[in-house]
């Protein structure tokens, strides 16, 4: 049997996602949502789960489906503030203390993703030092500079966007879809892309951006 | 002529970028400086969301939703360009190598402290994005706001009311009554709006401010207020 990780829907492969899931979302400005895969864990009906996801109220992401669905119990995210004067579907439920929310520096976001797949549990950094972000957490002065001590996140799941996938996971992104996509790969125990095609020749080694090694599945959905 | 509107602000602020410079801008009038850079002074625009040679905004025909700036507005690429991660991009903001990263803010204290991330507006969630890694290890923190609040209340201060996005991190202030620069005695004004008194700009302010002995006018050009 031939490495084939394509996938023709998502629902087998979500099948061992349980209640309770810490779930990454990648995306950022309405590139790189993992759209399609993010409508299929809605169907699939799971409860309390953990969005790790830059934004928790962007407008073209489907992340929002999983809140209004009540299937959200915490968001780990850098933006938390819908547009406009009325309050999004996270604000709401966070506003009536029914969803909890820890907002990082996105840089601090970014880099907890990549700690928890590359195998380091906490780390030093200078973003959020001295201010409200950094309450409760230990700081310690390296050279005369305050830093904060963040730990890693892992996930369970990570539903990412890319463009052209092979049999092998292997992937390439356009544009700026990659933003959280590659991080996010590293540091879930079961990775989802969804991509625009999907071929059964493989990518030139040299045109990948993210190995295939890091993904589990890949879904063709089109859509460029 | 009176206040700059925020065109002449963010032209103001462009005067200021050096050829060859990595430049990080921020939300509303920071991205409009790009704009404004002297014809032929080449600067590379980050993007947080890992374009490093941000171009100009893409027209309605090349308009591509997968080629986004920090905004979510859809752009081009210069030519020079790349397109990193966002692990990576936020290793290049966090590690210094950001020359200047202007950003618009709430209020600056005379101690350089910034507050450009939570107003205090109830029931909205609150939204940090890059601010903070930004504000911590840009090499310069250069600020764009108007001087005063809409309510009249001064931006500038001894002290910021509203939460830290850093401390001591702001560098320059370009408002659309002058331009200042923060150092260890606080503000230091460089140039007022033409008519404007020395008096009048202090009032207007909540720290004391020094004013530079060679303090000019600024001469901005008549632009257009965007709307």
């Amino acid at each position: 049997m031939a490495i084939d990780k394509r996938i023709t829907a998502a629902t087998e492969a979500l099948q061992g996602i349980k209640d309770g899931a810490t779930v990454m979302l990648s995306g950022f400005g309405g590139s790189g949502f993992a759209n399609t895969l993010i409508t299929a864990l809605r169907d699939l009906g799971r409860r309390d789960l953990t969005v790790v996801a830059n934004s928790a109220t962007h407008p073209l992401a489907k992340t929002q489906i999983l809140i209004e669905a009540k299937q959200v119990r915490k968001v780990i995210c850098s933006a938390a503030r819908g547009r406009g004067k009325e309050l999004s579907a996270f604000e709401e439920q966070w506003k009536a203390g029914t969803i909890e929310l820890e907002v990082l520096a996105q840089g601090t976001f970014a880099e907890r993703i990549r700690a928890g797949g590359a195998g380091i549990p906490a780390f030093y950094t200078p973003s959020a030092a001295g201010t409200d972000l950094a309450k409760g957490k230990e700081i310690r002065r390296f050279n005369g500079r305050d830093y904060v001590l963040e730990t890693a996140i892992e996930a369970d799941l990570a539903l990412i966007r890319g463009d052209i996938g092979d049999r092998f996971g292997n992937l390439t992104f356009r544009g700026s879809q990659a933003n959280f996509g590659p991080g996010m790969a590293t540091a879930a125990k079961l990775v989802i892309a969804e991509v625009f095609t999907a071929q059964q020749d493989a990518l030139p080694p040299d045109r990948v951006m993210l190995s295939g090694v890091f993904v589990d599945h890949v879904l063709a959905v089109g859509g460029r | 002529m009176g206040k700059l509107n925020r065109q002449q602000m963010a032209w103001r602020a462009a005067q200021d970028l050096q050829e060859g410079m990595l430049v990080n801008l921020g939300l509303g009038m920071p991205v409009a400086c790009s704009q404004y850079v002297p014809h032929g002074r080449e600067i590379v625009f980050q993007s947080e969301n890992g374009v490093i040679g941000a171009g100009p905004l893409a027209g309605k025909n090349a308009a591509d939703p997968d080629l986004v700036d920090a905004g979510s507005r859809q752009i081009t690429v210069a030519v020079g360009g790349v397109v990193i991660d966002s692990v990576a991009s936020f290793a290049m903001i966090r590690g210094g190598h950001i020359d200047v990263t202007l950003l618009g803010a709430f209020e600056v204290a005379a101690n350089g402290d910034l507050a450009n991330w939570d107003s205090r507006i109830p029931d909205k969630g609150p939204l940090v994005g890059g601010a903070m890694d930004l504000a911590a290890s840009a090499k310069a923190v250069w600020v764009i706001m108007e001087h005063t609040t809409r309510k009249g209340g001064p931006r500038l201060l001894d002290q910021c009311s509203l939460p830290l996005t850093a401390p001591h991190c702001v560098k320059r202030v370009y408002t659309n009554l002058a331009v200042l620069s923060v150092g260890p005695d606080g503000f230091t004004v460089h140039e007022i709006i033409p008519g404007m008194s020395q008096a009048e700009l202090q009032a207007a302010t909540g720290a004391k401010l020094t004013f530079a002995p060679d303090c000019g006018t600024i001469n901005a050009p008549d632009l257009a207020d965007e709307e």
